[in-house]
């Protein structure tokens, strides 16, 4: 579903990715993790094609289209989603209206028909159950006011909406509190199906207690230095990211 | 200064006698206030950017056009008045065409009780005595040659009063469309307004075009409102794209009395509009929101210019501008807390939009305070869509044109959120929607 290879990029002049490769296949939930500064976020706003992220080298396959060349409206229409780390508020745009343009400029893209507002409610009141969140939040701008779990709860219930192909959570963890975190993972994992794939971005394994990964990859200094199963993050917690350095370095075995 | 020889040809055009004789003519008061006034205008001519009420406006191409003095077929002009009319906005209708009355337009049939409502035209022809302190008067505002121009050359207008204690629920529509004319017209229109102790008023100001035209329309709102009243007040300046429009309002705000006044600005290729209040009574209170929309190369100055003058007043003033292309808008925000007034608040924000590199907006809020006890608040930013609501917009799947016009459609709107007609709100929100670049 998603091929990385070789990728580089900069951020104001910095090189940050330097050379990243990753595979995600259908259905797979891969977890991102590493120090501050090791390139996540770069990572998630790259593929989401945020402007400002420049991508010097490298390639990435969407489905076998290059979304490298797509504007951030075309990749969402064929299927990526982010959940930004920092959801932004937008004063006087009414969430419900925000999401239904979406959809709607999602579903019209694709050549599918638009929803009319009774058909978009009945989709809209769906979703909010799943995602236990009351419909006050659709009345309100969007995510002006919202607490930070709210914001990202929205974050959430956009895409169980927007039912992307592929899903990028940036550090949808940080800020949130552990009852947050529960509702956030539970919405999450409701999305979880065979067509679906996640890239969880992350810092720390905490989030990874409530939304299993398939993978875990380590991205340090812009590249992927250590991927594995779920136990590596467990690693992970336990030693510290220096460990992953001085690993990558070759100072100490592999630990116990 | 100008002499006969320096006069432009503006000035010198609106010297020639009016193309049909103006109400009132003949009137010995009227005609010596007339005459004085055209006078003043003459000699003043029209403001140089030295003026500094005129700095951001300059008027030099329209010093250079020519217009006839009225329209002397304007009541005879085919109008189809049904594609003025606006929702929630179904109470009595008083039409002028290129500053005439047209009473086959209006609808001043069963007026609500409590409610006075006619074109001054007719009280200059049948009875003109109670107006000669309101005609005769001039208060003497530097620079301002147009109140002149207006006070020289305006036959008609709105005359308007609602009684002590009435509440007229039914909202007032003043319609100005402009036609085109076999030339360019000059058109001035005089209006008189007061709200009686207690009375509630709802009020919409309506600009409009039947076809395209460059015709200069000047016009004069005096609005009282006695102790206790209230006005809701909706300006819509929908102008044809040629045209050109100078107003002046100017409210006087009584004790206990509130005026909101929402104004909304599309059209006309020059609109200037001097929106000043004085509030002299206590606890007064005046509300303004505001937005201009400008494209192609309108020029659109707001003068915003509050004076409050007794204790515990307030007024809050929320405006939006918006500039694409070549156009260029102004806004000035001017309140007074004279001495005295202790215990007032007042708050100006203005925002811009800047869509075009070549588009520009110059704003200015000026507080000056001599009261004690006041909190001021003012802000004013000219500045870019927010690049990060127009990614997270984007990365939702919505193209960036589109998403681009929800912003700018959210930022006018807010403008519009408190106007009580839900209607109307829903119309003006959709007419801005409308202009915005697709």
């Amino acid at each position: 579903m998603l091929k990385i290879e070789n990728l580089h990029a900069r951020v104001a002049g910095k090189e940050i990715l330097k050379g990243l490769t990753l595979a995600v296949n259908a259905g797979e939930v891969h977890a991102i993790m590493g120090p501050n500064g090791a390139g996540k976020s770069t990572l998630g706003n790259v593929l989401a094609g945020r402007p400002g992220y420049e991508v010097t080298a490298g390639s990435v396959e969407f489905n076998g289209v290059n979304i490298l060349e797509l504007p951030p409206e075309e990749r969402a229409a064929a299927g990526v989603f982010l959940a930004l780390q920092y959801p932004v508020e937008i004063p006087g745009v009414n969430n419900t209206y925000f999401l239904r343009t979406a959809l709607n400029a999602q579903r019209k893209a694709r050549g599918e028909n638009e929803l009319d507002s009774m058909a978009f409610l009945k989709t809209v009141r769906e979703k909010l159950k799943i995602m236990q969140i009351s419909d006050d939040l659709l009345k309100r701008a969007v995510n002006e006011g919202f607490s930070g779990g709210e914001k990202k709860r929205n974050e959430i219930f956009q895409m169980a909406l927007l039912e992307p192909k592929l899903a990028i959570l940036d550090e949808t963890d940080s800020g949130l509190d552990i009852d947050a975190l529960k509702q956030v993972s539970q919405g999450v994992n409701a999305l979880r199906s065979p067509e679906r794939s996640f890239l969880v971005i992350t810092h720390y394994q905490r989030l990874l207690d409530y939304i299993t990964p398939d993978f875990v990859h380590v991205l340090a200094d812009g590249k992927i230095v250590e991927s594995g199963d779920r136990t590596l993050a467990l690693k992970l917690e336990e030693h510290g990211y220096a460990w992953v350095k001085e690993h990558e370095a070759g100072v100490v075995g592999e630990p116990a | 200064m100008s002499s006969a020889a320096t006069r432009s040809p503006f000035v010198e055009s609106q010297l020639a006698a009016p193309a049909s004789p103006l109400p009132g003519a003949g009137v010995p008061w009227l005609d010596a206030a007339r005459r004085e006034h055209l006078a003043a205008f003459a000699e003043a001519g029209l403001p140089t950017k030295h003026v500094e009420a005129w700095k951001y406006t300059a008027l030099r191409a329209l010093a250079q056009r020519k217009f006839s003095t009225g329209d002397a077929q304007a009541a005879a002009r085919a109008i189809d008045a049904s594609a003025f009319a606006l929702p929630g906005v179904d109470g009595p209708v008083l039409a002028f065409v290129n500053g005439v009355f047209r009473a086959d337009l209006s609808q001043l049939a069963q007026l609500p009780d409590g409610l006075e409502l006619r074109p001054m035209s007719q009280a200059l022809r049948e009875d003109p005595e109670p107006l000669r302190f309101t005609l005769s008067r001039y208060e003497p505002e530097k620079g301002d040659v147009f109140v002149r121009l207006n006070a020289a050359l305006a036959g008609d207008g709105v005359l308007l009063k609602v009684v002590a204690g009435a509440k007229v629920a039914a909202p007032v529509h003043l319609l100005f469309i402009g036609a085109p004319a076999e030339g360019d017209v000059a058109w001035h229109l005089r209006h008189v307004i007061e709200l009686g102790e207690g009375s509630e008023l709802s009020l919409v100001e309506h600009h409009a075009a039947s076809g395209d035209q460059r015709h200069l329309g000047t016009t004069c709102t005096d609005i009282v409102l006695r102790e206790g009243a209230v006005l809701h007040h909706a300006a819509f300046q929908d102008a044809a794209p040629g045209a050109a429009l100078i107003r002046r309002t100017k409210l006087h705000l009584g004790a206990r009395s509130h005026a909101t006044v929402h104004v909304v600005e599309l059209g006309a290729a020059l609109a200037r509009h001097d929106l000043q209040a004085e509030l002299v009574g206590n606890e007064a209170r005046f509300d303004t929101r505001g937005v201009f929309l400008l494209h192609a190369k309108q020029h659109g100055d707001t003068q915003l210019a509050i004076r409050q003058q007794a204790l515990n007043t307030t007024t809050d003033s929320v405006w939006r501008g918006v500039a694409d292309e070549r156009a260029r808008g102004v806004f000035r925000g001017a309140v007074l807390v004279e001495p005295g007034a202790d215990g007032s608040d007042c708050n100006v924000q203005n925002k811009n939009l800047l869509l075009s590199e070549q588009a520009e907006i110059d704003t200015k809020p000026e507080l000056v305070i001599y009261a004690d006890e006041v909190k001021a608040v003012h802000g004013a930013t000219v500045g870019q869509l927010d690049e990060r609501a127009l990614f997270y917009l984007q990365s939702r799947g919505i193209p960036q044109a589109q998403a681009r016009g929800v912003l700018t459609a959210a930022f006018c709107r807010t403008v519009l959120d408190d106007l009580p007609n839900a209607e109307l709100r829903a119309y003006l929100g959709d007419r801005l929607v409308a202009q915005l670049p697709a």
